[in-house]
């Protein structure tokens, strides 16, 4: 079949330049992550040296293909892990203004401190809003104990404070609403749901993960709009993992690009659409269809699979499925982690890969625009 | 970019498993379960036990010796003399009577200074082996065909409980089977009908079920049990109680399958054998079937024990199998009263099989179907 | 709500009219119509039966009519008159045999249901919890053990332990001064004296059973998305275990009534047979040994309706607790 080039892959919605953040207005820094699951069958490193932030007000984005550790990112911000995972090394800290650092990762995930953070200042929206509610409990029941807890409301105050979220989501007839149970909702409604949950207690910080995965096309983009709308409201972070490079496009300042627990490259998404570095960047920018690029297409469009978390390759973890991988180097030794100055690194050997950013990336280098031809 | 869309997001070892196959797949599961694993070996034996038992058993179901009423059982015991000074290697000790001073009753207890040697593959009662086979040799038994060798004691009758109980496994365990195999055809056929057509037939199926499910099973037994007529051939007997029992029994079977077909029907190799022409009956057996096979296999060992359960408490409270028949339950039957039981406690020990065989076929199919559905 | 209501109890009378048919069924299932046995009985006892009560009988139960009629006779004699026939083995009428021995069965099941819950939810709960701690293992063990051991067969063992190595008589619900005594309060004391061997012994399996619903259940539960929901909001583990997943997980355990309770009475037949207790089960299994079948069939109607009803009342509790149940 024929290739598209690279850059600029043809996505329906041009990313818009958005400016980079500044680094010290970071909410939240990832530094150096590990995260190990102990298995039946052995060490699972999920997450394995991963290194970002999150600036306030503003949408970082975890891209990557099925089993590359996004959700486990995620899950490690509040520190809501499952309990055969441990954070093994590296911090998660957190800026509740600046100045001002909690170690999220060093607190304790059943004690008191994480627990009055979560859903306070850290909140979390699900993949599945099918599952995500009690099925026997009402709306009400389900959100406004939490309001009354972390606000400090009376039953009343709390009830009124439910009502006025979903009808901020745009669920009508709110207040009789809270006495429905979830079933009764549409799976687009029961998402929004979850997001005036999610955004009931003023978080700084929402995680999405994959919040669209589960609802048809159009409902995706009400959910998405919804949300944009609500972070230019309220002025918190939202840390968007998805699959979906389209909404990347539409949603993030910065963009993570991870492949088997480890970041492969980041920086601010128009770098990222404008100049992919990485070659599996590369391959996942090449992978969205040119035209109507639906939300709901996949990254399954790359040469060979994911390896298994327990057989990773020797050297670069990506080199077999690599076009451009240096014999003798990539199969070799594990590429480091490269700067390329501001919130950009890639973690790559080739130089093509790490030379100086372009400062306006108008044409795209020459060498990527090679065709390549698929096995 | 086909192979990969092929074998969907799968990573090289899920791909290694899926080239295994759906037996093999399950087979290592299985083999992981260890329990379920060494149940399955205890079966075996068990039903090793059933099949061989004239051939296992010391005496045949009914020799008994009114010179050894309620005789408490031996201990096997190694390296002894026996009268001539010979060397035995395995032995038991002999009995002497006893007047009990406080119940003023005789009573047998063990005599140290009687030794009779044991063997293996001894010359003993002639029996037929599977009723066909002619031979005399016998697993184990006293070397002299005439000593007393009771390791678990006797009866009211002077019977050796021990080869009572060996004999008894047949019944036992073999109405089980039976039982399960007449369940499973009910099962199959009415689950599959409900399943596959759907629509009136499975209410009318399922109604069924629930109705049959909502009867207590021992009343219900105890009155169509009991209607069995007193006089009627044991051989009858025997095939009405299993009958009576899968007349419940296929309810649960019926609803795995129903289940089964449902989820099924659905699945895409289903429909490309539809869109091919195939009949309606070739897709049942060709397709569906062998894919739900091993949830059937655990369901069925399942039902197993609850059978032998059955059977033994029929029998025990006398409308099941009846004497001279020769079962578990029957056996028990002997250890009703508190009377007997004080003076004979051994007569418990038919209850040692049946809380094994229906232990071991639990384990055993509990693994069968982590093994077959891991997911569930 | 209402439709869920009044669906569930129209389907209940149906299954009480099958119930109905299939107890009569038994009770002519014995070769003969039962005054050919009810004239060998007079006659072994050296009496004879005239041939005109003989035909007044017959009249009354409509022995000459095809079977629906005789049906029919025995049913609305049931429903209108409270008259369940005449028990030939106790020349009673079945109705005097009969309240009080269910009145013991339905005691005995109830005060073994409300333990086996007793036992059986919070063992459940901590072996979902804790999985595999020494705990899991010990109960998962036991209630295998539990399942495996027919009742007959641990009722004997524990008679046979009590009197051998407590001295203690077990057997019957009552002392024998206490038998025929008026209802008092030592009568009460000295009925649970003798109530709870049987209720042990019947809570065996039950609870076994159970545990291991509950624990699948809950399992099941605890890795539901929603249970992430609460964490993710901050609430304790505690907390949100009884809220959440405990509350989902019972529903399926409530709707186990319905196989609980036809499990405890038969249980509780055979029990009783054992342990020769005053319920329904000695007097059931006598009637059906001497083929008194208007006695026995009655047994088998009664204890078949109840565990119907019972059933019934466990779905409309678990349309309280289930709102998807209430909805659909
Ligand atoms: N409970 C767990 N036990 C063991 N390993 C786990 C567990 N959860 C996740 N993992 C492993 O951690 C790795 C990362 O998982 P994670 O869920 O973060 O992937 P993901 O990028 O979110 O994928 P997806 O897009 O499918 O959601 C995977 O290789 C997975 O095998
Ligand atoms: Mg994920």
């Amino acid at each position: 079949m024929r290739l598209t080039p690279i850059p600029d892959a043809g996505l329906g919605v041009p990313p818009v330049p958005r400016p980079a953040a500044e680094p010290q207005d970071l909410l939240f820094e990832v530094e150096n992550l590990k995260v190990h699951f102990a298995t039946d069958d052995g060490l699972v490193r999920a997450v394995d040296g991963v290194t970002f932030g999150i600036p306030r007000a503003k949408t970082v984005c975890i891209v990557g293909e099925s089993g590359s550790g996004k959700s486990i990112t995620g899950r490690s911000l509040m520190n809501l892990l499952p309990h055969t995972a441990r954070i093994v090394d590296g911090h998660v800290l957190y800026h509740p203004e600046p100045g001002r650092t909690i170690d999220i990762g060093k607190l304790d995930p059943r004690g008191k401190p994480i627990r009055a953070l979560r859903g306070k200042d850290v909140s979390f929206i699900s993949q599945e809003p099918m599952a995500a509610l009690s099925p026997v409990h009402t709306i009400g029941q389900q959100m406004v104990p939490v309001i009354s807890r972390h606000l400090k409301l009376g039953r009343r105050e709390a009830t009124e404070r439910a009502a006025a979220m979903l009808a901020r989501v745009g669920i009508p007839k709110p207040a009789e609403r809270l006495g429905s149970y979830p079933f009764e909702f549409s799976g687009g409604m029961r998402q929004r749901v979850c997001i005036a949950l999610a955004l009931s207690c003023r978080p700084k910080l929402v995680i999405a993960d994959e919040p669209t995965t589960a609802l048809d096309v159009t409902t995706q983009a009400n959910i998405i709009d919804l949300l944009v709308e609500l972070q230019e409201e309220s002025g918190l972070s939202i840390l968007f993992i998805t699959h979906d490079l389209g909404v990347v496009a539409e949603v993030a300042s910065d963009v993570v690009v991870m492949y088997l627990g480890k970041v492969v490259e980041r920086g601010s998404v128009e770098e990222i659409f404008h100049d992919p570095r990485h070659p599996y960047t590369r391959a996942l920018l090449r992978s969205v269809p040119r035209l109507g690029a639906g939300r709901d297409t996949r990254l399954a469009a790359i040469r060979g699979m994911v390896p298994s978390p327990f057989d990773r390759p020797k050297g670069c973890d990506f080199h077999p499925r690599c076009d451009f991988a240096i014999a003798g180097t990539c199969d070799v030794t594990a590429p480091p982690d490269v700067a390329l100055g501001g919130s950009r690194s890639v973690r790559c050997v080739l130089p093509e890969a790490i030379r100086p950013p372009v400062q306006r990336a108008e044409t795209p280098p020459s060498s990527t625009q090679r065709t390549l031809r698929h096995g | 970019m086909t192979d990969a869309t092929a074998t969907g997001g799968l990573s090289p070892p899920r791909r290694k498993l899926v080239e295994l196959g759906q037996w093999g797949l399950i087979y290592r599961r299985f083999r992981k379960h260890k329990l379920a694993y060494w149940s399955g070996f205890i079966v075996l034996a068990i039903y090793a036990v059933a099949l061989f038992a004239e051939f296992v058993a010391p005496y045949s179901s009914d020799r008994y010796n009114p010179r050894y009423i309620y005789s408490p059982p031996q201990m096997l015991k190694m390296f002894g003399r026996d009268q001539n000074g010979d060397l035995a290697l395995l032995y038991v000790n002999g009995y002497k009577v006893e007047l009990d001073p406080v119940a003023l009753q005789r009573r047998f207890v063990i005599d140290e200074s009687r030794v009779y040697p044991v063997g293996f593959f001894v010359k003993g009662e002639p029996y037929h082996l599977f009723g066909l086979i002619p031979a005399e040799r016998h697993l184990i038994g006293p070397v002299d065909p005439d000593a007393p060798m009771y390791l678990w004691g006797t009866d009211r009758l002077g019977r050796d409980l021990l080869s009572r109980t060996i004999h008894g496994t047949r019944i036992s365990m073999s109405i089980g089977l039976v039982g399960v195999t007449i369940s499973l055809v009910l099962g199959i056929l009415l689950g599959g009908i409900s399943g596959y057509y759907g629509g009136w037939a499975d209410q009318a199926v399922q109604r069924t079920i629930d109705f049959l499910k909502s009867i207590p099973t021992i009343p219900l037994w105890m009155g169509l049990a009991a209607a069995i007529p007193d006089r009627m051939d044991p051989l009858l007997v025997y095939f009405w109680i299993t009958v009576i029992l899968s007349l419940i029994g296929w309810t649960d079977l019926a609803r795995v399958v129903r289940g089964r077909f449902l989820s099924l029907k659905t699945e895409d190799f289903v429909m490309a054998a539809r869109l091919d022409g195939c009949s309606r009956q070739r897709v049942i057996w060709h397709h569906m079937v062998p894919s739900f096979t091993s949830h059937i296999v655990a369901s069925v060992t399942l039902a197993i024990p609850a059978m032998i359960l059955a059977e033994t408490s029929l029998s025990f409270l006398g409308i099941g199998l009846k004497p001279p028949v020769v079962s578990w339950g029957v056996l028990l039957k002997d250890a009703q009263s508190l009377l007997a039981l004080t003076q004979a406690p051994w007569l418990f020990l038919p209850g040692i099989p049946v809380v094994v065989a229906v232990l071991a076929l639990n384990f055993l199919g509990d693994g069968i179907r982590d093994a077959a559905d891991p997911y569930s | 709500m209402w439709r869920f209501i009044a669906h569930r109890v129209v389907y209940t009378a149906l299954t009480l009219a099958a119930v109905s048919l299939v107890s009569f069924l038994i009770i002519q299932l014995p070769p003969g119509d039962f005054l050919t046995s009810l004239a060998g009985k007079m006659a072994e006892q050296g009496g004879d039966l005239d041939s005109a009560s003989l035909a007044g009988l017959k009249a009354r139960y409509g022995l000459d009519q095809p079977w629906y009629i005789q049906y029919w006779r025995w049913i609305t004699g049931i429903l209108l008159h409270g008259d369940f026939g005449q028990s030939f083995e106790w020349n009673k009428p079945v109705s005097e045999l009969l309240w009080d021995r269910m009145g013991m069965t339905l005691l005995l099941s109830l005060v073994t249901l409300i333990v086996t819950w007793m036992l059986a939810l919070p063992i459940g709960i901590y072996s979902a919890v804790r999985r595999y701690s020494l705990l899991d293992y010990v109960v998962t063990f036991l209630g295998f053990i539990g399942l495996a051991i027919p009742s007959f067969l641990l009722s004997l063992a524990l008679m046979y332990i009590l009197s051998r190595y407590a001295g203690m008589s077990v057997g019957g619900l009552f002392s024998p001064a206490y038998v025929n005594a008026p209802w008092s309060w030592a009568k009460l004391v000295d009925l649970a004296a003798h109530l709870w061997l049987p209720v042990l012994i019947l809570s065996t399996s039950g609870t076994a059973a159970l545990i291991r619903v509950m624990r699948a259940n809950l399992i099941d539960e605890l890795h539901k998305p929603y249970v992430q929901t609460a964490r993710a909001n901050g609430l304790g583990e505690m907390e949100l275990l009884f809220k959440y997943p405990v509350r989902v997980a019972l529903n399926p355990f409530v709707s186990t009534i319905g196989w609980v309770l036809p499990h405890l009475f038969s249980g509780a037949v055979i029990v009783s047979v054992v342990l020769s207790l005053p319920t329904a089960g000695p007097l059931l299994l006598s009637a059906l040994l001497a083929q008194d079948m208007y006695l026995a069939g009655s047994f088998i109607l009664i204890l078949s309706a109840l565990t119907v009803i019972g059933t019934l009342l466990s779905d409309l509790l678990l349309a309280w607790l289930d709102p998807r149940v209430r909805y659909q």
